[in-house]
């Protein structure tokens, strides 16, 4: 038994959750006594590839190709089930991202894989994996079981730990032929947004909801954030109003959050609302209807007006924190 | 140009999950069920498409009669057919995927819309599943969709950003929201697709490789502490922030 982590990058730079993943599926190999193997697939990226070794990859394949400058899911499933086959691995890990879920499913059927998505827990139990999912946007939680020979992971960013330590990774190259005509789809461009975290990737998110009263006082939602260094969130009825982008919904329509603290301005908490955030570990509400669903989840509140205390929340924490 | 849109019948956004007695599904007695709310973006893009360039605009959904109640929606807002692949059995994604793989292969069609994922098992496979099996290109998570020949431009949702991709027909596309708003059905549509025939096959027989062995509802949070009611409580708050959750 083999497993390999697949750890993305995006102009040289590993995210945090290609870390999780690696940091993960080493130790399912462990809980397995299966041998590892991880990953990296891009051009010019031979000088990240060692990096893996803190997060307990000994052994790094890599595979650097002009062709794969542009981020391509056509080609880069060609280049991890390639890999995968020449390796004898038979368990695929890599993060659940925006890059990860559009690679998983057609490496999955290159392998004739299953493939369980989104995971925020991996156990072994008599030899086989038994991997934890939310469903329903997090409603309901389920434990699965891919029967397949070959099977894929992906997991939840911002869920499993990545903590760096020393280590030392032994980086080969491998060479997969590729063609044009394997990046049939291709990125031409990267806008990237605000200075501000992604919401999905944020340890501290601060959320809005409609009781902030209409886009114009978003600056008081927006304070607090960067002092935090926080994510911006909304609630949909927000979204919905068109006060705020989609990207930022928070909620079974929109992101599935875990961050380490969540603080909810003027939202009342509905049902899908609560569904999309409620695994995070610390939970902050302030609203004024004491009554508000939003409580029953947080873990403290201000049950009071977001207008007069979001600037003295703000600068509190300016003083607080040194800001 | 030849359009179809996968589709899911899925509970309503606010529907309070409770585990059945098998305890490996939820229990479906007073449940509302819906077209997934990404899947009506795709609808909506395939009749904006349509209303560009022309051609018509196939409905596809696999599972239970129950799921004409979907196919029905997706005529009303004005999508010209309908096919249900009939499978009473619960799939896991790659046998949704191989089921409507199957049926698109025979349809042949330029353009294959889908939601970015359904939001009930939230798996957000079947899409990309289908495309490979296909063997066309695929991009998800796509809020803005340009075509222009066989050329397609699709701007998908990134970490911290967005991304524009390049791809071309015939190619699987995954609707976010903010795609586009769906139209409401009129009334003259809601008439007429109670007369438009919905066609029913047998979905091709997939093996499971995706078993659930157990459904649970997630601990339970219990309600905290209300520090106080107005801004005299800040400096408490921010103090159990800091030392009580250490968070700050």
């Amino acid at each position: 038994m083999k497993v390999l982590a697949f750890a993305e990058q995006r102009d040289g730079k590993f995210r945090k959750s290609s870390f999780e993943a690696v940091q993960a599926a080493k130790k399912l190999s462990a809980d397995l006594g299966a041998e590892f193997v991880a990953l990296v697939l891009g051009s010019g990226v031979e000088a990240i590839a060692p990096q893996l070794g803190n997060f307990g990859a000994g052994r790094v394949v890599l595979v650097d190709e002009p062709l794969l400058a542009e981020y391509s899911s056509t080609a880069s499933a060609k280049v991890i089930a390639e890999v995968a086959k020449k390796e004898g691995a038979d368990i695929i890990v890599m993060a659940a991202s925006q890059m990860g879920k559009e690679i998983s499913p057609r490496v999955a059927v290159k392998l004739n894989a299953g493939l369980a998505s989104d995971c925020t827990a991996l156990k072994v139990e008599g030899g086989s994996v038994i991997a934890t999912r939310p469903v329903y946007a997090g409603k309901a939680l389920i434990d699965v079981k891919v029967t397949s020979p070959a099977k894929v992971f992906t997991l939840r960013p911002n869920v499993f730990t990545a903590s760096a330590t020393n280590g030392a990774a032994t980086v080969e190259k491998a060479s997969i032929a590729l063609t044009p005509d394997d990046r049939s789809a291709v990125v031409k461009e990267v806008k990237v947004a605000s200075g501000r975290p992604d919401v999905t990737e944020a340890d501290i998110i601060v959320s809005g909801g409609r009781g902030m009263k209409g886009p114009e006082n978003w600056h008081l939602v927006e304070s607090l954030a960067d002092v935090l260094g926080a994510a911006v969130g909304a609630s949909r009825a927000v979204v919905d109003a068109g006060w705020r982008p989609h990207d930022e919904q928070v909620g079974q329509t929109g992101k599935t959050v875990a961050p380490t603290m969540y603080v909810a301005c003027a939202i009342s908490g509905a049902v899908q609302h609560l569904a999309g955030m409620s695994s995070s570990k610390c939970i902050v509400a302030i609203n004024k209807d004491k009554d508000a669903p939003i409580f029953q989840v947080a873990d403290y509140g201000i049950a009071g007006d977001v207008f007069e205390i979001l600037p003295e929340l703000t600068n509190e924490l300016k003083k607080v924190l040194g800001k | 140009m030849k359009i179809v849109v996968c589709v899911n019948h899925v509970p309503d956004t606010e529907t309070k999950i409770k585990v059945s007695a098998d305890n490996a599904s939820i229990d479906r007695a007073g449940v509302n069920f819906m077209l997934s709310p990404y899947d009506e973006v795709a609808v909506e893009e395939g009749l904006r498409v349509k209303e560009k360039f022309g051609g018509d605009v196939t409905v596809i959904s696999l599972g239970s009669d129950a799921h004409k109640e979907t196919l029905r929606k997706a005529l009303a807002m004005g999508v010209d057919k309908a096919i249900l692949l009939k499978d009473d059995s619960v799939r896991d994604s790659f046998g949704v995927a191989k089921g409507l793989a199957d049926e698109l292969k025979a349809l042949s069609p330029d353009l294959i819309l889908c939601g970015k994922q359904s939001i009930d098992y939230d798996d957000a496979q079947v899409g990309t599943l289908v495309a490979e099996m296909l063997g066309i290109p695929s991009v998800a998570v796509v809020v803005k969709l340009t075509i222009d020949g066989v050329k397609v431009m699709c701007d998908r949702e990134i970490e911290g950003g967005h991304e524009t991709v390049e791809t071309k027909l015939p190619c699987v596309v995954q609707a976010q929201r903010g795609l586009n708003e769906p139209r409401y059905p009129s009334l003259k549509g809601i008439m007429a697709a109670k007369t438009k025939p919905i066609q029913e096959k047998p979905a091709v027989a997939a093996e499971r490789l995706v078993e659930t062995v157990a459904m649970r509802k997630p601990p339970a949070k219990s309600a905290g502490k209300i520090v106080g009611t107005d801004k005299t409580a800040v400096p408490e708050l921010v103090r159990l922030l800091h030392e009580e959750a250490k968070v700050i």
